[in-house]
């Protein structure tokens, strides 16, 4: 083979690297365009709810509860939707770290039991949260009526796969040294799992816990089915057996009326709930990183 | 496990000792069998809330499945007073709505997972990555409020008469309404939601490519995009495809936003502009206030559709993970 390249020859790239080069920077400056309109839209969502959110936003809004269309504020969803979640949240965290204990600590991996387990969390995550709102409904609304219960149980089944989800992943990264260590100890195995495996774990399935009841926080199409007749004037500290006011539901209300007050008491609504979503979002973010860091992955 | 006794010790704490042994073995039986079977019935549950789903759908249905039959899915008609109900217009709305979202949402969500897992610099990647995660965080309902009050009257005004006046030639761009809820206003919330998810995956997905391959094909004198094209999208286009099912799977099934700015039309209408209605925000909008029985489970009959269409694109999309690689899809 004899030697093409001129040694001598300058290097400049010739026409058809040239072109090369230019599709690889056109696209190059698509990819940083596109990622520059997603970042854009999130800016310009949360600018809009902020600059409405907050000339709606008062310690009055946040404290009392509304009158007629416009006045007052929406202190009774803010505390039906608190409790909505927390129950929410008792329900769906238990079985779903329990569910992940199960998938990585007893279960093989490989077997039928486990996959089929795996597929249900997947096909359930899959499931869209309106039809979770009808099985509830059909479930426990009809013949009893619309309570607030009956929203938390629809919650903690949008909540139940994400809660596994994250266990599971936080499950597998605590190392396996700290299990062999407890068995060299002649430890039992639950108990390994409870008093070493989990509190490793713990940090990590609560950051995964919050996101889930961030995302929780803002479905709104299962409250609409089985917790939208409620009185909002009034505070309701139980759920149990009636209605029970809460943020999505108020703000997709208000956002179909098209009367300009309701839309601002929504606004303010919106302020509220996207304010406290993003901050769980970046808290937990923060948390799950550093985490991920001190377990040295 | 026996431990022997230390010279000299009495019978009496010997025996103390044995007991506290047998009691721990006794209560780590009790605990072992206790913790295992706690996590079954945890995991039992979980499949037993998907068959429950999955019974209450069609028992709810039932009524509208012995009336209409399989001519529901064929019908375009959406009159709950005469009885006469059918799914047509709400799956040609479902269908525009999520394939409109799916062709503006793929190539860009592709594009911004090559920018986060090649091109950025470590320090904005660490930022946008981030931010465009956090553009799933919104909740619909606040999405759909933007979408209705800002976004609908903009997309009225300036694109859709630009779009009209441009290129009215195609059916589908036909004269724009007096309000901006359409099916496109809908498409683009669809979007701004699906981006999201592919863009995470697909970035998860293109950091696994091996370093060796991309390397070296720059030692050949690659460009950047053959990098790409060449070695990155082929090594991931199954991986990638599924993040597209799942994208599609979260456009099809969204409710609460795309009810608020669709419109709720009842008819197919060719459009894009015209108002329009999907399976879900069928669904959220008409059953507070259902008319009869046979309507209830209409929306019932609805849902066992977006059901199956849920179910469907879960195992596509988890088909093609896993002949891909399945451990790589679950970071998320």
């Amino acid at each position: 083979m004899s030697a093409i390249v001129d040694a001598a020859a300058p290097l400049t790239p010739s026409g058809n690297l040239r072109r090369r080069l230019f599709v690889s920077q056109l696209v190059s400056g698509a990819s940083i365009l596109a990622s520059f309109v997603a970042v854009a839209v999130l800016a310009l969502v949360t600018y809009d709810v902020a600059k409405q959110g907050a000339s709606a936003l008062s310690w009055n809004f946040i404290t009392h509860n509304p009158v007629g269309l416009a006045g007052g504020g929406i202190a009774s969803a803010i505390i039906g939707s608190t409790l909505i979640i927390i129950f929410a949240t008792l329900i769906a965290l238990p079985v779903g770290v329990l569910t992940a204990v199960y998938l990585t600590e007893y279960a093989k991996p490989t077997s039928r039991l486990a996959r089929a387990l795996r597929t249900a969390l997947d096909l359930l995550q899959g499931v869209p949260t309106i039809v979770v709102g009808l099985f509830v409904f059909g479930l426990m609304v009809v013949g009893h009526g619309e309570s607030g219960f009956a929203g938390s149980v629809a919650l903690s089944i949008v909540m139940l796969p994400l809660v596994a989800r994250s266990s599971q992943e936080v499950l597998l990264l605590v190392p396996g040294t700290l299990r062999e260590a407890a068995d060299a100890l002649g430890v039992a195995r639950w108990r390994a799992i409870l008093t070493v495996v989990l509190p490793a774990a713990a940090g990590g399935i609560v950051t995964g816990a919050i996101l889930a009841v961030a995302r929780a926080a803002g479905e709104t199409a299962p409250l609409l089915l089985v917790d939208s007749l409620a009185n909002p004037t009034q505070t309701q500290l139980l759920i149990f057996g009636h209605g029970v006011p809460n943020i999505p539901v108020l703000i997709y209300t208000a956002s179909n009326l098209g009367i300009p007050e309701a839309q601002a008491r929504a606004w303010g609504a919106a302020f509220v709930l996207l304010g406290l979503i993003l901050i769980a979002n970046i808290g937990a973010r923060l948390a799950l990183a550093r985490y991920r860091a001190r377990l040295g992955q | 496990m026996t431990t022997l006794p230390a010279v000299g010790t009495s019978t009496a704490s010997v025996s103390r000792g044995r007991t506290r042994q047998r009691r721990t073995a006794l209560v780590d039986r009790a605990g072992s069998r206790g913790l295992l079977g706690l996590c079954l019935l945890a995991g039992l549950l979980t499949v037993f809330v998907l068959a429950e789903i999955a019974y209450q759908v069609i028992d709810g249905a039932r009524p509208a499945i012995a009336h209409f039959g399989l001519h529901f899915l064929a019908s375009p008609a959406w009159a709950p007073n005469f009885s006469n109900l059918g799914a047509a217009t709400v799956l040609f709305g479902t269908a525009v709505s999520a394939l409109m979202a799916l062709v503006l949402a793929t190539p860009l969500a592709i594009a911004i997972a090559i920018y986060l897992a090649m091109l950025a610099p470590r320090s904005l990647r660490a930022i946008v990555g981030p931010l465009v995660e956090m553009l799933a965080a919104i909740p619909s309902v606040v999405l759909g409020l933007w979408g209705v009050i800002v976004l609908a009257p903009f997309v009225q005004r300036h694109i859709e008469p630009w779009l009209h006046s441009t290129f009215g030639f195609l059916p589908i761009l036909g004269a724009p309404q007096t309000t901006g809820l359409s099916v496109f206003t809908a498409g683009l919330v669809l979007t701004v939601m699906v981006i999201p998810i592919i863009a995470a995956l697909s970035r998860d997905l293109f950091l696994t490519v091996p370093r060796e391959l991309t390397e070296g094909a720059e030692a050949l004198g690659a460009t950047r995009w053959e990098v790409i094209r060449g070695v990155v999208l082929p090594t991931t286009v199954s991986g990638v495809a599924a993040a597209t099912v799942l994208g599609l799977g979260r456009a099809l099934g969204e409710a609460i936003a795309v009810a608020q700015v669709i419109g709720d039309g009842s008819k197919i209408r060719p459009s894009l502009f015209a108002p329009g209605t999907t399976l879900a925000s069928k669904i959220a909008v008409d059953f507070p206030n259902t008319l009869n029985k046979l309507h209830a489970a209409s929306l019932f009959y609805l849902a066992l559709i977006l059901l199956v269409i849920g179910v469907i694109t879960s195992l596509i999309a988890q088909a093609i993970a896993s002949r891909f690689d399945a451990t790589r899809l679950v970071t998320r």
